[in-house]
């Protein structure tokens, strides 16, 4: 683990069997673990190279309950790390030694379903899957799909701001919520939003989707539920190069189409989800795309052909459009096991989430060769093509000597090279401890200070999820103070009228 | 008359900014000032106009992108994506005749800081899920900037939704960045004739429920219909979006699934995109001044809503028609009612299920004693102004527009 996490507060870890009692008083029955082996489980989440026990675990069950808990953690400057599913890819769910962990996993219950409306309301606890699960029996689904949706909280959701394939036609999660209720660090309840369409006053609800735990924590979520596509086929495209593939995506979307999906896969990640799950991907070739199409019959027949034609255009080597939904479901068996299979392949895997302008997917992807030799370390890519979203899948081993080291380097210098060719550091999975020391090669001093004042303007005292997100933690005062004196900058020499 | 400064560099925007920061000087920011009317009356001693920073730095069609500077006026970028069939989905109301202004003014930074929509909201979401990053001062005379130029971007707080519509009470915002989006080949509605206000919403929300990607719903009642040209009786109007298959498939399907509710009829491509501007404008509502309200509630609690609204007796008369499969209402009162009505509507809005009424148009009066947008509870204002104090702490952005 290299990354430093606030220094634990010696005060608060004396009081930590009063913590625990008070928040037992609170939380009666089984609801607060401070046991170790209790507390275990709780120590990491999905990024396992960080680990540790957080100070309590709590896990309540009512919306007082959380109004409660903050309240007093608010009251006694105790620091408080939420966790959904504890699935989050950049550590987001950390514990801090000297952190409550504020475990919503017992809001598990989808409280209404208003097909008229066309909108779900859910407790945070309830998986991305489950939303999906209550409302298809009438044809509905919900949209935002991440990987881990079968594990993975609405609620952590809404703090990560989780996309999936689904992404470049439906939207991240940000665009399919409609409104949350919430508490503050100060145990005060708020509703952003609701069924309506668009919330009133500032959009704090823009503002708390992706701010990864860092602003509140989320009691209930309103999601906008969608009627599934009639059909939905996909086509399956080798390419002999990595340009000729980035190509066919640009000539797709210039021809006005937005498949449903869109996933590319380089050579290694092909030959390592074929090895696996036996998908019928051809193996001579550079590049796989996976095209989706979906809407009515006769519109996804008609851009099958439109997509066809692209395709054929841009050298495709390989190309089989799916003939039944087992065929569609073959197709993407193989992408939607890349990770598990890529782990097959290699002891370890960092997995990487940047996200560039589409154009610049061959620079990119040349660059990665080169630094696979000096950092001595294979990679595998698999990239929502259609958004620019790239997962680079660096193999290691972490039982050889400074492997993983190596790997995050690795990473870090793929996650920079993003950023240079116009893209991004995180584009689903997250800044948390993972990417925090690396934002300023994204945002200059400025841009990080304001927002942190966001942060003060929730969160005074920056006790909840402290060490995420910022490299570094600044006192709030400090960030409000005005450098500026009245008489020292002269009228603007402008155009006046 | 305030003075108005107009710097034409960033470098002299963030100079005005700063100095007014320094010396605690209100300033009003403004574009074309087509959206002026909206609010509460800001007073300032300077005006900030933007409109000087103006111009388009980069569209990648192909990679869906399109960066401006806020003074850009919307109509140069409408055109330049309309020549390579492209748009911006979600379909910006021009507000401009609603005030008497000239329609197609009003600059792209006044789409954001109003986080403008159109009857395509329901499918494609308002400006605030298209706008990918941005540039901006704060009322601390700083320059900051968020997001990027992708689409799928997690790294920080989304300040890219945070500014959209805070109507310039933040920060000035000099750039944008926007995803754009291919621009349907074709383009049906839909009519369905007859229907109460109640019966459209349950058509229309059952509509948008089904699988023919309905992109607009929007229903004219008799007080309202005549102003859209479609003759006297109340009409639903679904709009279907798309390739040509596709169109005529679904307005084959559409047309049998609404044809048990009533008289139906299919309007083509031109009579089409000429109702849906004047749906997405509020035609009825130009070329006076009443006030005008601009209700969003769910969309199967508008008929509701507006049918407890027309019994009050002290309401006197109202026009309006609904947008958004009825979750967007349009509602003009008469002059003489005592505060725009904003009780009433408020309480009533409250009583079917929440969501917000603005008071769009009214004499300056009229919105300095009725708050025009929707009052907030106590801890919710609270945040607000504490998010307004953590960008613009001496208050000397937009001071007042959005609240007291």
């Amino acid at each position: 683990m290299s990354v430093a996490m606030p220094r634990p507060k010696a005060e608060i870890l004396a009081r930590r069997e009063e913590i625990a009692a008070e928040l037992r008083r609170i939380v009666p029955g089984e609801g607060v673990v401070s046991d170790p082996d209790g507390m275990r489980p709780f120590e990491t989440d999905g990024l396992t190279a960080y680990r540790q026990l957080p100070m309590v675990v709590v896990l309540p069950e009512t919306v007082a309950q959380v109004s409660r808990i903050l309240r007093y953690c608010h009251d006694n400057s105790i620091r408080v790390v939420p966790r959904g599913s504890g699935t989050s890819l950049s550590g987001g769910a950390l514990p801090l030694a000297d952190g409550v962990l504020l475990v919503m996993s017992r809001f598990n219950k989808v409280l209404e379903v208003d097909f008229d409306n066309r909108v779900a309301v859910v407790q945070p606890g309830v998986t991305n899957l489950a939303v999906t699960r209550a409302v298809e029996h009438r044809g509905f689904y919900y949209a935002p799909d991440p990987s881990s949706q079968i594990a993975c909280s609405i609620g952590g959701n809404v703090a990560e701001n989780s996309g999936g394939v689904h992404c470049l036609k439906y939207g991240l999660t940000t665009n399919n919520v409609l409104g949350v209720e919430m508490v503050l660090i100060t145990g005060e309840v708020i509703r952003l939003g609701g069924k309506h369409l668009d919330a009133e006053g500032f959009d704090l609800l823009g503002l708390m989707t992706g701010s990864e735990g860092l602003l509140g924590v989320v009691t209930e979520v309103t999601v906008r539920i969608l009627r599934s596509p009639e059909t939905a086929r996909a086509l399956l495209i080798g390419f002999p190069t990595n340009e000729d593939a980035g190509r066919c995506v640009g000539d797709i979307i210039g021809a006005g189409i937005i498949p449903g999906g869109m996933e590319m896969m380089d050579r290694p990640a092909i030959h390592a989800a074929e090895d696996f799950v036996h998908a019928g991907y051809p193996l001579d070739v550079e590049a796989l795309l996976i095209v989706e199409l979906d809407g009515p019959g006769e519109e996804v027949d008609e851009l099958i052909a439109r997509v066809k034609a692209i395709a054929e255009d841009n050298n495709a080597a390989n190309l089989r459009v799916s003939q039944s939904e087992e065929e569609r479901a073959v197709f993407w068996a193989g992408r939607k096991a890349a990770f598990p299979a890529v782990g097959r392949i290699s002891p370890d895997y960092y997995c990487m989430d940047g996200t560039i302008p589409r154009k610049a997917l061959p620079k990119v992807l040349a660059r990665m060769k080169e630094m696979e030799a000096e950092y001595g370390l294979k990679v595998a890519n698999v990239f929502h093509a259609g958004d620019g979203n790239l997962h680079p899948l660096i193999l290691y081993d972490a039982n050889k000597p400074d492997e993983l080291e190596r790997a995050e380097a690795f990473g870090a210098e793929i996650l920079k090279l993003c950023v240079e060719v116009g893209g991004v550091l995180t584009g689903e999975h997250g800044v948390g401890v993972e990417k925090r020391d690396l934002m300023g090669t994204m945002f200059n001093e400025a841009d990080l200070a304001q927002q942190e004042r966001i942060k003060c303007a929730f969160d005074p005292r920056q006790l909840l999820n402290p060490g995420k997100v910022f490299p570094e933690l600044h006192l709030c005062a400090e960030l409000g103070r005005m450098h500026v004196h009245k008489g020292e900058l002269a009228f603007p020499d402008i155009p006046r009228f | 008359m305030a003075e108005r400064l107009r710097p034409e560099t960033d470098a002299g925007l963030l100079d005005v900014v700063a100095w007014a920061a320094a010396e605690e000087v209100p300033l009003e920011i403004l574009g074309h000032g087509s959206k002026r009317g909206i609010g509460r009356p800001v007073q300032a001693e300077y005006t900030l106009d933007v409109s000087g920073l103006a111009g388009v730095t980069l569209y990648e069609p192909d990679e869906l992108v399109l960066s401006a500077k806020a003074g850009t006026p919307l109509s140069e970028v409408e055109k330049l994506l309309r020549d390579a069939n492209q748009e911006l989905a979600f379909e910006p109301i021009d507000y401009a005749p609603l005030f008497g202004g000239e329609a197609g003014s009003g600059t792209l930074g006044g789409v954001y800081a109003a986080n403008l929509a159109g009857p395509r909201r329901i499918k494609a979401g308002a400006a605030r899920d298209h706008v990918l990053g941005l540039a901006a001062v704060s009322g601390r005379g700083e320059a900051f900037k968020s997001g990027g130029r992708v689409v799928k971007n997690v790294t920080g707080y989304d300040l890219s939704k945070g500014l959209a519509g805070s109507w310039g009470t933040l920060a000035v915002v000099t750039d944008l960045t926007f995803k754009v989006l291919p621009r349907a080949e074709r383009v049906a509605t839909v009519l369905v004739k007859g229907l109460s206000d109640e019966a459209a919403g349950q058509a229309m929300c059952a509509t948008m429920g089904s699988a023919l990607e309905v992109s607009g719903a929007a229903h004219l009642p008799a007080e309202t219909v005549a102003d859209f040209g479609l003759g006297s009786d109340a009409v639903t109007a679904l709009r279907l979006e798309g390739f040509p298959t596709s169109v005529a498939y679904r307005s084959a399907a559409l047309k049998k699934l609404t044809e048990p509710q009533g008289p139906v009829e299919v309007l083509d491509v031109p009579a089409s995109e000429d109702l849906w501007k004047k749906i997405r404008d509020a035609a009825p509502f130009q070329g006076e001044e009443r006030p005008l309200w601009r209700i969003s509630v769910a969309p199967r609690a508008g008929a509701a809503l507006m049918g407890a609204l027309a019994s009050e007796p002290e309401t006197g008369r109202l026009r309006w028609f609904y947008d958004w499969s009825g979750g967007l209402v349009w509602l003009s009162v008469e002059d003489d009612i005592e505060d725009a009505g904003a009780m009433k509507i408020r309480s009533a809005l409250a009583a079917s299920g929440g969501g917000h009424a603005t008071l769009v148009r009214g004499p300056a009066a009229l919105r300095t004693g009725v708050s025009p947008f929707q009052p907030q509870p106590e801890a919710l204002a609270a945040l607000s102004k504490r998010l307004k104090e953590s960008f613009d702490p001496r208050g000397i952005l937009n001071p007042g527009r959005m609240g007291a």
